[in-house]
């Protein structure tokens, strides 16, 4: 029989405050097939590792139950724990007794008996477990970035310039993100643009970065090291090769609509460049708008362009890659003004989001700089900045802190104050949170130097009176209710995750928390992982960041996809399904339910064949296997049956 | 009180990294289940299912992705069918078929999965041990 030992840990007393350490040694140390049984107060310690690897050697141990956290944080702690000591890595199993039971459970009798049946179990697995060897496949050393925003920019940037190739996807005609729609940025206040467009143009110029702007994955197959991304890219309606991107027509275009980079407040043609510093400099067709594509009049921009690039080619494309590694890097979108009743619903002009107020501030803003109000073009004299609109607000809204408000909030104001010299500016603020480098001193600033009136409080609501917009709140610290008739609000509306994010992590078959935001394999250790190998996160699709985090994580992320694409052969989970060719009668049920076509009949030998490489290990052709032919390694049907078995009191 | 036996299947990457978080979320339940992880939902053979009522289970709990979600593409709509057709064959062999749950519980749902265990472990506590029925074990 097999020699088992089982290491038992305390996880300091997260493990051992709910369930009694030493009444389940007691309980376990007889049971079939445990050589020996020994506790630590931390197992994933030095000390506890090398406790582990002494007994392996010293008691000549063929399995490892370690009976710790879920294995999800610490399986591949313990995996290379037991193979140091010469043991194969897959005899090691994990006992889950914290996340699923220490921690769930206040009773101490019932979570020790309840960790007592875990463990059993585990150890019939691990009784059963076979010594398996990873399986190599070939690596496509190019990655793909999804998101061309600062997070996607940097990621791009820093792989490419590691010497590997990068394919940056972009859903809108620029790259460059929010990021490119911010005036000046905290704590430096240097401008978005001067910092940001000689990235851009980096990227554009770069030749490991190949650039797919308005384009959208449309589906992902394969795993780590091997992806196949097919890539839709959209109609433009001319073609981007032969434009030059000199912008004679969308000049003599007709048609005039709100612009997006503008959050509104200014004009783009039908025909359009987002904005003037665009990467690539091209345009695109707006179809739905365009007044030739609705009714087959104008042409106008066909026939000024000089290099006869316009077409007005519907038809979208479909392109497809091969790449190693994908990085996430979506963004964020803000909560919308229309949906907050209270602050106006959006009907009121005056009353704008925090990005909003961004355009108004910039330079190559549609006030060119000048902070003017929407509805009458007036400077406002009083301007009101209300924090956590939305935000750390459970009972109406959204639970989170959106994290980057108060240092943004902070900076408009004194922005503002810096154009206009007479006006005052309040802020509403449930908590000042300045943590990060210059920030608290950049507050201070804005209080003592600019005379920002920061008011710790709520607002309620706010209405319009004549030209002025009331706002009524409370000033939590003194216990007023406060009224200010103000020519302007700003809201610093919450972060959420961007449209279309739900879509995608389907494809890319990542998680996503309760808020949509990406989840990342583990908030401490692994924060630029998900939890499928070979797909990484960057910047506000994983949670709320500002600029100097987002732009350290996309390194991050880039650097993962480095040590990624340094292996010379990936490592295949063994975990697969096998045929045994002496029960297998070639019936086939088992292709049927495989979902990556790894099995196939072969009807001359009357057997099925496995794809060793293709084969990710669901298991599904294993309980479709009429015969049991079909077994998944180390979760084979007598393991299964087995745990079943020591969960209800009958193993041994 | 009785205490009712359930065993759970839990896929690897939506239902028991739910648990998981339920755990890191510090959520009470129902100390009855005792899950078994596997890869997907789609490796739990109806075979097993039955083994475990014949082990003594009065209970069992299946936990996947949400639809759409599988990490394997499409497991969980295999699971859904053999269930489905399982459920059916159960009341043949004399074991009442909501003594088997079949559930989506996501990555981000530890609330989500200490209430389904809850809500499950009180369900089987009120039809009472199995045994009470006519479990043909011949049959399994």
């Amino acid at each position: 029989m097999k020699k088992i030992g089982v290491f038992l840990c305390h996880c300091g007393i997260n493990i051992s405050a709910t369930v009694d350490i030493e009444k389940a040694m007691e309980a376990l140390k007889d049971y079939p097939g445990v050589a020996h049984i020994e506790d630590y107060k931390y197992m994933c310690s030095d000390p506890g590792q090398q406790l582990i690897k002494k007994k392996i050697k010293d008691l000549g141990l063929d399995g490892v139950v370690v009976c710790a956290c879920s294995p999800t944080l610490h399986e591949n702690t313990f995996r290379l724990t037991v193979k140091a000591a010469g043991m194969n890595e897959y005899k090691m199993e994990m006992a889950n007794i914290r996340e699923q039971c220490s921690w769930v459970h206040k009773d101490k009798t019932v979570a020790t008996e309840k960790a007592i049946k875990i463990i059993k179990s585990v150890i019939e697995k691990a009784r059963l477990d076979e010594a398996l060897d990873p399986i190599e496949v070939d690596i496509t050393r190019k990655a793909m970035v999804i998101g061309a925003g600062v997070a996607g920019i940097q990621t791009a940037l820093n792989i490419a310039n590691s010497g590997y190739e990068v394919i940056l996807v972009e859903r809108e005609p620029s790259i460059g993100g929010k990021m490119a729609q911010l005036s000046e940025t905290f704590p430096t206040l240097d401008c978005s643009q001067c910092i940001l467009t000689p990235k851009m143009v980096e990227v554009s110029n770069h030749p490991k970065i190949k650039l797919m702007t308005y384009s959208e994955v449309v589906d992902v197959s394969g795993f780590v090291g091997n992806f196949k991304v097919k890539v839709k890219r959209k109609a433009t309606g001319l073609d981007w090769d032969v434009c030059n991107g000199c912008g004679l027509c969308t000049e003599k275009c007709p048609k005039k609509l709100p612009s997006e980079f503008d959050q509104g407040l200014g004009e783009r043609k039908a025909i359009y460049r987002p904005f003037p510093q665009a990467v690539p400099n091209r345009v695109v067709i707006d179809f739905e708008n365009c007044t030739y594509m609705q009714s087959g009049k104008c042409g106008i921009c066909q026939k000024v362009c000089p290099v006869k690039a316009i077409d007005f080619d519907k038809e979208d494309k479909f392109v497809e890659e091969e790449v190693g590694a994908i990085i996430c890097a979506t963004g964020f979108e803000t909560y919308s003004v229309k949906d907050i009743p209270e602050f106006g619903g959006g009907k009121l002009p005056d009353v704008v989001d925090g990005l909003t107020f961004e355009r108004i501030l910039s330079a190559s803003g549609p006030t060119g700089g000048e902070v003017r109000r929407p509805s009458d073009g007036k400077v406002p004299k009083d301007i009101v900045f209300l924090e956590c609109v939305c935000s750390r607000d459970p009972e109406h809204y959204l639970p989170y802190c959106s994290k980057v408000c108060c240092m943004y909030t902070v900076k408009h104001a004194m922005l503002y104050k810096h154009r206009v010299h007479d006006g005052q500016p309040y802020v509403f603020y449930m908590d000042m949170r300045t943590g990060g480098k210059g920030y608290e001193e950049f507050y201070q600033r804005a209080a003592e130097e600019d005379k920002v009136v920061f008011i710790r409080g709520k607002v309620s609501k706010l209405y319009q009176d004549d030209d002025k917009i009331v706002v009524c709140g409370v000033d939590t610290l003194s216990n007023e209710t406060i009224e200010i008739r103000a020519d302007m609000v700003v809201l610093a509306t919450a972060i959420v995750p961007s449209k279309g994010i739900r879509e995608l992590t389907k494809l890319l078959k990542i998680q996503i928390d309760q808020h949509g935001f990406l989840s990342e394999a583990h908030p401490k250790l692994r924060p630029v992982e998900s939890l499928t190998a070979g797909v990484y996160l960057a910047g506000c699709a994983q949670s709320p960041r500002d600029i100097p985090d987002t732009v350290s994580q996309a390194s991050g992320a880039a650097s993962m996809v480095c040590t990624l694409f340094a292996n010379e052969k990936l490592k295949h989970e063994p975990i697969i399904v096998g045929v045994n060719e002496d029960i297998c009668s070639g019936c086939g049920i088992c292709t049927v339910v495989c979902p990556y076509d790894a099995r196939k009949t072969n009807l001359e030998k009357k057997l099925v064949e496995v794809n060793e490489v293709l084969c990710e290990g669901c298991g599904a052709c294993a309980a479709a296997c009429p015969s049991g032919a079909a077994q998944q390694n180390n979760y084979t049907d007598n393991q299964i049956n087995a745990m079943i078995k020591a969960i209800l009191g009958k193993g041994g | 009180m009785f205490e009712p036996k359930i065993i759970a299947f839990y896929c690897k990457w939506c239902t028991s990294a739910g648990a998981d978080l339920a755990g890191t979320s510090r959520l009470q339940y129902a100390p009855n289940i005792v899950g078994i992880r596997v890869m997907c939902s789609s490796r739990v053979d109806p075979e097993h299912i039955l083994n475990a009522f014949k082990e003594g289970a009065d209970g069992v709990l299946i936990g996947g992705c949400h639809p759409g979600d599988c990490h394997y593409k499409s497991g969980n709509y295999v699971t859904l069918r053999r269930i489905t057709l399982l459920k059916t064959m159960m009341e043949d062999l004399g074991i009442s078929a909501d003594r088997l749950r079949l559930d989506w519980i996501s990555a981000a749902e530890g609330k989500r999965f200490a209430e389904v265990v809850t809500e499950f472990t009180e369900q089987i506590r009120e039809k009472g041990p199995l045994k009470k029925e006519s479990l043909k074990e011949e049959a399994v």
